[in-house]
């Protein structure tokens, strides 16, 4: 069975990331990139399948700019068997990104897509969603648990109430949670076979897909700084104070 | 709160400037370092050293090791499973070769993954490097067999390594080893004595540990040329590589120490039930020979852990210094208090710090290119002119780098104020730790006689006057540039350049009529080749990000904190260089003058 493993390159957990300064976007030119977390889980979670004899084959697939190739070299580098870069200057959005990995899905038809739940850049968690929509899959998004036997896996969600397990028909769609597992450190060795690991790249073009963004980003803002506290002299200040001055009652 | 954070940007600044990567894997040897794998290879190590090693440091010192009652040392909690992890990720692999499961990268590389080690963890990063040591001596002089026997398991981490040199009377002066090899009908030895402060000698975290023991057969001549080297396995090795018998070693106490807490320092005793199996390496009455090839290399793994532990001793600083609020500052008196690091006296202890520590790095760097072009260059001239830069360049790197962290991690303690001298803080334990490193390997004097006796007045200074020629010319080269910090570091380098002449014709000129008064002076000598060579290294990386700042480049703030860092090192360490040189120079009758009765 083939798994498709799409990446996503975004700025790395560590970094503290400023505005620009016309309130753009946020600045990125410099700062440290890596592998999204939640794709990093998706890639580990495909690995442990394979290695449990279900998988046969991973394709790790990413979206975006040439530097995007260090992130799936860092998936063949984790275990992917190899990799494709849809390869644009255009900045992506969700519904693109969805659109380009089923024209992948098309060519490669694998019987599963593992992604993460959202990446940590924009927060979107949308791509796997409208991923399966557009293939007309079933899903199963927030995993922390899947379990694959012949043609139906099992997946136990991570949701607001508590936990919730499904099954469902393959093809399918997984999105990844941040306790499905702990991604293992890619070996060096394996850092160094992946150098020689095929990479395609294709143009969103190829695939015939209008990556065109559909939104545009107004302004951005930094988060306001917190305030300092004060110490009220009654309760009556203090409803007073939460009455007037912050407005919450 | 500081976790470790490896200055990656900055290592990937030195590969493309005092060690050029791009040059070494157009090298047949090398041709799998490529940048873009190099850089995987670096993120993955400094991922490995921020949450799985730093965050053992602390814990490990608190605990220690323990022996128990049946032999076996217990090692502090989570150490075996960060080695299962270290093994796992094939970290012990990195330099070796790869007919023995290794990766063969460049030393240029192994450097930084080195320093990560010992800076995020220098009791655990003692381990591997050991093992390094006692692989490379196995692969320089040993039989086949033994290649086949040990090194892909050494290669692999399942079985680790030791230096077994050391005798109660014989420290510094290896040729008092009295430990006896006595050879066998079936050509094996049976070693007996009694050797101390081993590393790693005896843990929990493989199945066997492969030592090298310096020993003396019965019939072997008086001094060095006496002394031969020998495997000793923990457990002996069957002809089909499954374990067999333990062997008759042991460790019968450890050392209680002022730092590395979490390594176990082993007392070994061996041969007590009829005599440890051994098997030599190489051939009989050379062992030292051997010893001294490898241990170039373990200096150099010793003068990166000066680095490492400074660096990670100026990162805690810079952090406590941005959060601790104390004082107005002195320029506005009326303000509120500040973060210390608005004062004055902070910035220079952090700057002294920083300086030091990435001009230490940057000569290890240095040094590293040339132990690579020296191993895998094709023209047999490079590989002899790099080959001498680098054998002068060991001491110093080993010698300096380690006393410069001392001098790092006191001042690491200073910035912390009262926080500092308690341990909680985590100051305390880097200046602890980094105590050890002047001393193992052998001492900064040791290091300093190698310096001014086998490297330079032994062959008349050739190579020291080669440096110093490739500095000068280094430094008109500056001239070019028309930034003012740059002009102005450039006459205190042409100056620290003239020191170092100074002191090397004193040398060369003194080595055979007054030998007393060179020795006086050889550790001034370490410490004036380590600024000035320091100052030379750091001038180059400035120079270089000079050229990226006129191209536009976008991370201006990186490469002009490159000019900023040498400029401070160039006007506030080198009249320390030209101090140690007046030492040298002047200073050998006020030293020897005292009569030793007086003392």
């Amino acid at each position: 069975m083939k798994v498709l493993v799409p990446v996503k390159r975004v700025v790395d957990y560590n970094v503290k990331v400023r505005v620009k300064s016309d309130n753009s976007g946020v600045d990125i030119a410099n700062v440290k990139m890596s592998m999204n977390p939640f794709c990093e889980i998706a890639v580990e979670e495909a690995v442990r399948l394979k290695e449990k004899g279900v998988v046969t084959e991973i394709i790790a697939v990413s979206a975006g700019i040439t530097q995007c190739q260090e992130t799936l070299r860092n998936a063949m580098a984790i275990g992917a068997d190899r990799a494709i870069l849809i390869e644009t200057d255009v900045d992506l959005q969700p519904l693109a990104v969805a659109k380009l990995l089923k024209a992948v899905v098309d060519k490669e038809q694998p019987r599963l897509v593992i992604l993460g739940k959202q990446a940590i850049d924009d927060d979107a968690n949308q791509t796997g969603q409208m991923l399966a929509a557009l293939l007309g899959w079933g899903q199963a998004t927030f995993a922390s648990k899947v379990e694959v036997a012949g043609d139906v896996a099992t997946v136990t969600r991570e949701m607001d109430g508590g936990l919730e397990t499904i099954s469902l028909k393959l093809p399918a769609i997984i999105t990844t949670d941040l306790r499905l597992n702990e991604p293992r450190y890619a070996t060096l060795p394996n850092i160094m076979k992946a150098k020689k690991k095929e990479l395609a790249i294709v143009k969103p073009a190829d695939l015939g897909v209008d990556v065109a963004p559909r939104l545009t980003t107004l302004r951005v803002d930094e988060p306001p700084k917190r305030q300092g506290g004060v110490k009220v002299a009654d309760v009556a200040a203090l409803i007073d104070k939460l009455k007037n001055e912050a407005k919450v009652i | 709160m500081s976790t470790y954070q490896a200055p990656l940007k900055e290592f990937q600044f030195l590969l493309e400037t005092v060690a050029p990567l791009a040059e070494l894997s157009k090298l047949e040897h090398f041709a799998d370092a490529t940048p873009d794998t190099v850089r995987a290879i670096l993120e993955e190590s400094a991922k490995f050293a921020r949450d799985v090693l730093d965050p053992l440091n602390w814990s490990g010192d608190r605990e220690g090791s323990k022996r128990n009652a049946d032999d076996s040392v217990t090692t502090p909690k989570g150490f075996k499973a960060a080695y299962d992890g270290y093994r796992a990720m094939g970290g012990a692999a990195l330099p070796m070769p790869e007919e023995f499961g290794g990766l063969g990268l460049p030393r240029s590389v192994v450097t930084l993954t080195d320093e990560m080690l010992h800076s995020s963890n220098m009791g655990f990063g003692l381990m591997p490097m050991l093992t390094q040591g006692a692989i490379e001596a196995i692969l320089l002089a040993g039989s086949d067999t033994l290649k086949a026997t040990y090194l892909e398991k050494m290669v692999s981490g399942r079985w680790t390594g030791t230096m077994n040199l050391t005798e109660p009377q014989a420290g510094s002066d290896l040729a008092l080893v009295k430990t006896r090899a006595v050879p066998q009908a079936d050509g094996t030895y049976r070693v007996f004595g009694t050797k101390i402060y081993i590393t790693y000698g005896e843990h929990d975290w493989a199945e066997n540990i492969v030592h090298l023991v310096l020993a003396r057969l019965p019939d072997a001549p008086e001094g060095v040329k006496g002394i031969s080297l020998l495997v000793v396995p923990k457990m002996l090795v069957n002809a089909d590589g499954s374990l067999g018998a333990r062997n008759d070693v042991k460790c019968v106490s450890l050392e209680h120490k002022l730092g590395i807490h979490a390594s176990p320092t082993a007392v070994m005793q061996y041969g007590d039930n009829g005599g440890a199996v051994g098997y030599i390496v190489g051939q009989e009455n050379r062992g030292l020979e051997y010893m001294f090839i490898m241990m170039n290399l373990a200096r150099f793994g010793v003068g990166l852990q000066g680095v490492g532990i400074a660096e990670r001793s100026y990162q805690r600083a810079v952090s406590f210094a941005r959060e601790r609020v104390q004082s107005r500052d002195v320029a506005a008196p009326k303000e509120p208090s500040v973060p210390i690091i608005r004062h004055p006296d902070v910035r220079r202890m952090l700057l002294r710090m920083r300086s030091q520590t990435e001009a230490a790095r940057a000569l290890a760097m240095a040094t590293a290119y040339a132990i690579d072009l020296s191993d895998a260059h094709p023209d047999e001239d490079t590989r002899k002119a790099n080959k001498a830069f680098a054998d002068l360049m060991i001491p110093i790197v080993k010698g300096w780098s380690t006393e410069m962290a001392q001098d790092v991690t006191y001042n690491g303690v200073q910035v912390h104020g009262g926080m500092g001298f308690v341990e909680e803080t985590g100051a305390a334990q880097y200046y602890r730790d980094a105590r050890i490193t002047t001393i193992y390997e052998g001492t900064t004097a040791i290091q300093a006689n190698d310096l001014i006796g086998r490297k330079m007045a032994r062959e008349g200074g050739v190579t020291a006057k080669a440096l110093i020629g490739t500095m000068r010319a280094f430094a008109a080269s500056m001239g070019a540039s028309h930034n003012v910090n740059l002009k102005s570091s450039q006459a205190k380098l042409i100056a620290g350049i003239d020191a170092v002449e100074r002191a090397v014709e004193f040398n060369l000129s003194n080595f055979n009529s007054n030998v007393r008064a060179c020795f006086a002076g050889s550790v001034p000598m370490v410490k004036l080749f380590g600024i000035v060579c320091g100052a030379w290294v750091l001038a180059r990386v400035a120079l270089e990000a000079d050229r990226r700042i006129g191209t536009g480049h976008p991370d201006k703030a990186f490469y002009e904190a490159k000019i900023a860092t040498l400029r401070f090192y160039t006007d506030t360490m080198m009249p320390e260089a030209l101090a140690a040189a007046d030492t040298i120079v002047n200073g050998a009758d006020g030293t020897l003058a005292l009569a030793e009765a007086s003392f």
